[in-house]
């Protein structure tokens, strides 16, 4: 199949909100300002577990310049109902109970009250006057802890779906499900050699650079509008509605320019309590998270136990393998586990599988999304053993990889069988990578390598596109661009239309003004929104060839559009000179386009990392690192290189330095961005990029997302490389250094 | 609550006054006070340099000033960078490198790299690593923003 030339796809054109976001003029969710706003602020609870018994907001209330003060009982208190919201289907009252706590604080940080005030300080002032009353609980931080029989229950009515099934049982496990496929314990029975390792990982956070923000106005007229960063404005729409029981037509969110998401500001947090307390005063109303309130009262991603086991035939081929994974849901269900499931042994051909999950609810914030959530944990799991595996079969590890790579065809455990995929292609790229083969020379220095999958979201997505006189197009859409989308959304029209991408103005809207968008998430916005300025720009085609058949008197069938220009026979106009007649040929062109991709075809992503381990202290720093993935089609490379390099750098935090450090009483010890210590430039080398591009068949430029599958391998490449420098096979994450350190001594002994 | 304080102050090069609470800090004046909104909040403890402005060609943390402290000095903020409507090399440097994605921390890393330059017309990639550990990115992990700033310094030098 010859690769089809492409004129806008694959160059590098500056993204079109450059100028306002290196100027300082690009409006962010703190920035908006309205005339009247008053300031917000949110009382949280200092306790991991307790009853709420009384709260008293009377001192609040009287401080001069306090508005307004409200707690969970000045919200609709409807009967509970299952709502399916874009994450799934999840019963209202855990929605409502995570924006102000009902009866119960389930984590410290919970949002208990919140006030509204003519300036921050009064508000964070009048805060710290409510008075609530608590019962203080017993607390449970660990998947192993609360899965124990005399664990304390979070939710007295949360009974686990056992297989499918209510169980009967109210357990502090929600969900245990189980995928499987062949006979893993027949299969084992038959193993040459068979490694099982148990592993632990922290709770981590995204921890993008803006905290969470939303500015609400309840109208006279009954309309709500609130604009905030998000990752999705229907969501919030959607959500907001629901727990203010409006109708959604009443509710208008903008979406702001947004700094950083990576799946944590999918959830609604403040949004209602902003609009509430906006209705209490009849006047705008600010709400902004501290960076404290961001750890401590906004979802992070969940820490794991997890046990991988796996069985090789003497030729390395993997003949079986089993995983049981809990996953930390925090205070209600909803824990990253499914896509654990579903990822844990996905780059992988194998007959005979079991995985188990768990997803269990635990004193801590709600988790949310986290880049491929779920899949980091498990590959780490996996990974590792695979590593293992290959050393016992003293086989190269990339071989190994190879030998029982994923390919079209391949079942997974837990149903899907691959269409077109490129696990095969990524590992033959890491294999022939300069760094694979670079000598690695010196003491307490290793290499180590990974891969990982994530599925990719599809959702539904909506654009239009109008035409202008002057041959230039409006492009309006509803995804938050969190990581330059516009350019990337607006370059595929751009190619269908056969115009430069400077000719396309990609604006993002409110939900009042743009069909029905998924979240900018699941890696599925240059995808799927891509998808929908394609259809767009081919409704704007197939109009302009009838305006064209009309002039030239011709049927629209023998009208050809190629490059940017239509012709029939001899005639030719292009794209610019026919925009100048839309007025006199029935009116302007606007085209649509609506599309819900069935699947989005998964991506594929390795790391090769060189480390140095400093013997005396444990600490890791990593030399070299290669980040490899398959883009489908990488519309814009730089942004493509952009996410790889930032989910590595993510992933490479996460294994290294990022954890949620709890004291036992279920408090956040380091919720600072100076002592939860993400990468800064002087922790990380440059990072080397490869993209693979094998086109997706579900895309019609063959784009496969590339927003997450990226930091999938990191820690386990990490952990291989920790290997060979300092021989200590790490099974706990993060390895730090005093983690490195307990694992080197107990080698010793 | 003690009365508000005025504060005669140069932004940007223009002689500007504002009246503050003492409490409050540089980047809230600049912020609710003055509508600079370009410097950013991502901490407010010093921690994550969203906030970086100049103080008298001294980058700092504005969160971690008082507006009061910013009596008689010299104060540049990102909008203060372009000279008219020409980008400075760092800001064409940033976008032609693709060196950022959410752009939240732009701002601080365009301000904290001029003052870089400032000083230092070559820096090794070393220097601007170090010089820039002051500053947390989380979507770009660094490399094009290192890039970016080597690119800049360039086409300073040239
Ligand atoms: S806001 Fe000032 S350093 Fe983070
Ligand atoms: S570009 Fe998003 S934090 Fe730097």
């Amino acid at each position: 199949m010859s690769t089809p030339t492409y004129s806008v796809l694959g160059t590098r054109p500056i993204r079109h909100d450059g100028a306002d976001k290196v100027t300082g003029r690009a409006i962010y969710g703190a920035d908006v300002h309205l005339t009247g706003m008053l300031h917000g602020a949110v009382l949280r609870s200092p306790h991991a577990h307790a009853r709420i018994l009384r709260i008293d907001t009377v001192k609040a209330a009287a401080l001069p310049g306090v508005k307004a003060v409200i707690t969970a009982a000045d919200f609709p208190q409807g009967p509970d109902r299952i709502v399916d919201l874009g994450e799934g289907d999840t019963p209202l009252s855990y929605i409502r109970g995570n924006v102000l706590a009902i009866g119960k604080v389930l984590y410290r940080g919970h949002a208990v009250a919140a006030v509204a005030a003519t300036n921050a300080h009064i508000a964070e002032q009048a805060a710290g006057l409510i008075q609530v009353e608590y019962e203080v609980l017993p607390c449970v931080l660990t998947a192993p802890d609360a899965m124990r029989e005399d664990a304390p229950i979070l939710h007295e009515d949360l009974e686990t779906t056992e297989l499918g099934k209510k169980s009967g049982k109210v357990s502090n496990v929600a969900v245990h499900f189980r995928h499987v496929l062949g006979n893993s314990e027949e299969a084992f029975a038959q193993a040459d050699v068979v490694v099982e390792r148990t592993f632990d990982t922290a709770t981590v956070h995204q921890g993008y650079i803006e905290p969470h923000n939303a500015t609400a106005l309840w109208n006279e007229d009954g309309r709500i509008h609130v604009w905030c960063s998000t990752q999705g404005s229907f969501v919030v729409r959607d959500v907001t509605a629901c727990i203010l029981d409006v109708p959604v037509q009443r509710v208008r969110v903008t979406p702001t320019e947004i700094g950083g998401g990576f799946g944590g500001k999918i959830p609604v947090y403040i949004e209602p309590v902003a609009a509430m307390l906006s209705k209490k005063t009849g006047r705008p109303v600010k709400v902004l998270m501290s960076r404290r309130e961001v750890f401590e009262g906004t979802g992070p991603t969940p820490g794991s136990h997890m046990t991988v086991k796996m069985g090789v035939d003497k030729t390395g081929r993997m003949i079986a393998a089993q995983a049981s994974l809990a996953y930390e849901a925090g205070a209600y269900p909803g824990a990253m586990v499914g896509p654990g499931g579903m990822c844990v042994f996905a780059s992988y051909n194998i007959a005979n599988v079991t995985i188990d999950g768990y997803d269990v609810v635990v004193n801590k914030p709600s988790t949310a999304a986290y880049r491929a959530p779920g899949a980091t944990n498990a590959a780490f799991a996996t990974e590792t053993v695979v590593d293992e595996i290959a050393e016992k079969l003293g086989m190269d590890p990339m071989e190994l990889r190879l030998m029982n790579a994923a390919k079209e065809g391949t079942r997974r455990a837990d149903g899907p069988k691959y269409r077109r995929i490129c696990c095969v292609e990524v590992i033959e790229a890491m294999k022939n990578h300069p760094h694979y083969s670079a000598p690695l020379e010196g003491p307490n220095r290793g290499r180590g390598v990974a891969v990982g999958f994530w599925f990719n979201a599809a959702l539904p997505s909506s654009c239009t596109i109008s035409v202008n006189a002057d041959g230039s197009v409006n492009l309006v859409e509803g995804s938050t661009d969190i990581g330059g989308t516009r350019t990337s959304i607006a370059m595929q029209a751009a190619e269908v239309l056969g115009i430069a991408v400077e000719r396309v103005n990609p604006t993002v809207v409110d939900t009042d003004s743009v069909g029905f968008t998924g979240v900018t998430g699941g890696s599925r916005t240059t995808f799927a929104t891509g998808y929908a300025a394609y259809e767009a720009a081919q409704d704007v085609v197939r109009q302009m060839k009838e305006r064209v058949a009309k002039i030239w008197e011709v049927e629209a069938s023998a009208v050809n559009f190629e490059k940017g220009a239509f012709s029939a026979g001899e005639k030719s106009m292009t794209f610019a000179e026919l925009s100048e007649k839309l007025g006199s040929t029935g009116g302007p062109v606007v085209g649509r386009g609506a599309v819900n991709p069935r699947s989005a075809g998964g991506s594929f992503s390795g790391a090769i990392a060189d480390v140095e381990v400093d013997p005396e202290t444990g600490r890791v720093s990593v030399l070299r690192f290669t980040s490899i993935q398959d883009a489908g089609k990488a519309i814009h490379p730089s942004y493509v290189e952009g996410q790889m390099q930032g989910g590595s750098a993510q992933g490479i935090g996460w294994a290294l330095n990022e954890e949620y450090y709890m004291s036992p009483d279920g408090g956040m010890m380091n919720s600072s961005l100076l002592d939860y210590r993400m990468p800064t430039a002087l922790d990380l080398p440059m990072i080397d990029t490869c993209i693979v591009e094998v086109a997706n068949p579900n895309h019609p430029f063959g784009v496969r997302g590339v927003g997450e599958a990226n930091i999938v391998p990191p820690p386990a490449a990490l952990a291989n490389a920790i290997y060979r420098a300092a021989g200590v096979r790490m099974n706990r994450l993060p390895m730090k250094p005093s983690a490195i350190m307990e694992a080197i001594w107990a080698k010793g002994n | 609550m003690p009365g508000k304080v005025l504060v005669n102050t140069t932004i940007n090069g223009e002689a500007t006054d504002f009246r503050c609470e003492p409490r409050q800090s540089l980047l809230e004046c600049l912020r609710d006070i003055l509508q600079l909104t370009g410097t950013k909040e991502g901490c407010n403890d010093g921690n994550c340099g969203a906030c970086t402005v100049l103080m008298d060609g001294r980058p700092l943390t504005a969160c971690l000033v008082l507006g009061v402290e910013a009596e008689g000095r010299n104060i540049t903020t990102i909008e203060g960078i372009a000279r008219g409507s020409k980008l400075h090399p760092l800001q064409q440097a940033f976008l032609e490198e693709a060196a950022l994605q959410c752009g939240i921390c732009t701002p601080g890393f365009i301000v904290s790299a001029k003052a870089l330059l400032d000083r230092d017309k070559n820096p090794s990639e070393a220097d601007i690593r170090l010089w820039l550990a002051n500053n947390l990115c989380r979507c770009t992990g660094y490399d094009k923003i290192v890039r970016a700033v080597q690119k800049a310094a360039a086409e300073m030098r040239a």
